[in-house]
């Protein structure tokens, strides 16, 4: 099988097992997720690695920060 | 440097001052319909690179190659928030950074060496949101200029919507385009003659006018280069990038302790994709051309994060992200940070981040490519490398601020980067937030 339809069935896989599984969360019950170090996104104050790794690195996207253009990167 | 860090202190005091007005605490329930300032960030890093093979020496393994940067970035982010007459929250965030840079490999793109190696960006954002807090939606806008001297300059629009679901969800999506015009400074000896103003036939003294890497133009003496006199500056050309992206995010809450996302992002770039002063050797010529790419660029970013809270005082933030493109380049990136909580409101984050990316279809090191090639660079961002990124934060964010009431949280953050092209980084970045 091909290495893309194994990621695919992996990314299947992995959303398959943890949605179905998700438990229902009251918002008094909130106190750690909603904490600033859960957070899902990227920190302000990772603005600049991802600047830099835009610059050095081929890829880019999928982490909040630009996917290609406005800069003299990749 | 001087004045930047005078700088730094007089916008912390001037934040401070504006913060300065104490209001009496609002029991009614009343929200504020004009807009006031919710959030200021003040983001200031330093980073410093040494590497070799540099793309504007064709990846010349020699002293020409040398790739040292410094860049010093500082960064200004004001949030102000008010209520519509319809009950919605508005959110409207400007911003403004600037970036001071050294690089040794500007310096050759004057093939004596002597170019100007300094520049400075300066980039002002805008994003105004408005978020429907009963329906848990949000529909924002926003908008991006970049300009760098001589370099290119760039505009940015996006538009976002955003829609709660009932089970502790939410998806995201936003289209972001970027429309940049990247100004045809090509090495000096590649000038094109076309570009020159010859005012007479070619002769011992005739004279040639023609533009430098830095846009001034020169008047040389035709057949030995000689410069007799530099002029004004005159219009280069440039050459447009435009760059499309829709990007898809969908969060989940799993249980008290665990939330996840997957972020999904497709680009699609168009126009003059590589940068005119990167050279190229061929295997049998020591002349240099400028790198060629394609017109066209597709990319496909899959990314997944997931935040467990472990016990009472440690977080897991874990991130993979699977990239590939039709440029031949395919790339994993996987990251753990673990917050470790010293105290409720002091704590360290230690962080690790590996990345490894396969080479593109249009690559090759110094004096490999052949002009049967359709298309050629030695830019080694595009080469196959795995990169190792790892250092430590540390987070202070007590209730009653730091020093002032309104100097909320101080984060400072350093990373040490190693690539196995040979280059190897540092940066250190601060960030103080005002509420």
């Amino acid at each position: 099988m091909e290495k893309r339809t194994w990621y695919a069935l992996a990314l299947a896989a992995i959303a398959g097992y943890g949605l179905p599984s998700c438990q229902s969360v009251k918002e008094y019950q909130k106190s750690r997720l909603n904490d600033s170090e859960m957070t899902l996104g990227n920190r302000k104050i990772e603005k600049e690695e991802l600047n830099f790794q835009g610059y050095r690195e081929g890829s880019s996207g999928a982490n909040g920060g630009k996917t290609g253009g406005g800069c003299g990167c990749n | 440097m001087r004045r930047v860090c005078l700088t730094i202190t007089a916008m912390v005091i001037g934040i401070l001052a504006a913060f300065s007005q104490n209001t009496p605490a609002d029991t009614s329930g009343f929200k504020s319909r004009a807009l006031k300032i919710d959030e200021v960030n003040i983001l200031s890093s330093y980073y410093s690179q040494t590497a070799d093979k540099s793309a504007v020496s064709g990846g010349d393994p020699g002293p020409r190659g040398i790739g040292n940067v410094t860049d010093l970035s500082n960064g200004l982010e004001i949030k102000l928030v008010g209520w519509d007459p319809k009950g919605r929250k508005n959110i409207l965030t400007g911003g403004i950074g600037m970036d001071n840079h050294t690089a040794a490999s500007q310096g050759y793109v004057d093939s004596s060496g002597h170019g100007k190696r300094t520049g400075t960006r300066i980039y002002p954002t805008l994003d105004w949101t408005i978020e429907n807090e009963k329906k848990g939606t949000s529909f924002g806008l926003g908008a991006y200029y970049s300009a760098e001297h001589n370099y290119y300059h760039s505009i940015g629009l996006n538009t976002s919507i955003s829609a709660k679901t009932r089970h502790n969800g939410e998806f995201s999506a936003k289209l972001t385009g970027y429309f940049d015009r990247i100004v045809m400074i090509t090495p000096s000896e590649l000038i094109p003659v076309d570009t020159a103003n010859v005012t007479t036939a070619p002769t011992t003294d005739s004279v040639v006018y023609i533009t430098t890497a830095s846009g001034r133009t020169e008047a040389l003496n035709y057949n030995t280069g000689q410069v007799l006199s530099k002029g004004s500056r005159v219009h280069i050309p440039s050459s447009s990038r435009d760059s499309y992206s829709a990007s898809f995010s969908f969060t989940q809450v799993i249980n008290q302790r665990m939330q996840g996302a997957i972020l999904v992002d497709f680009t699609y770039q168009t126009g003059y994709l590589g940068l005119p002063f990167h050279r190229v050797y061929f295997a049998d010529s020591s002349k240099a051309v400028v790198e060629k790419l394609p017109s066209q660029r597709v990319k496909l970013p899959v990314g997944l994060r997931l935040n467990y809270f472990l016990g009472d005082n440690v977080i897991l933030r874990a991130y993979y992200r699977f990239y590939i493109d039709n440029w031949g380049v395919r790339s994993h990136t996987a990251s753990l940070e673990v917050p470790i909580k010293v105290t409720p409101f002091f704590s360290i984050s230690p962080f690790y981040r590996y990345y490894i990316q396969s080479a593109s279809n249009y690559f090759a090191p110094f004096k490999v490519h052949t002009p049967a090639d359709e298309y050629y660079t030695s830019n080694y961002a595009l080469s196959a490398f795995s990169g190792q990124y790892f250092g430590t934060g540390i987070r202070l964010a007590p209730p009653g601020g730091i020093g002032s009431k309104h100097l909320n949280a101080i984060e400072i953050r350093y990373g040490h980067y190693i690539e196995t092209t040979n280059l190897v980084s540092n940066l250190i970045a601060l960030n103080l937030t005002f509420k």
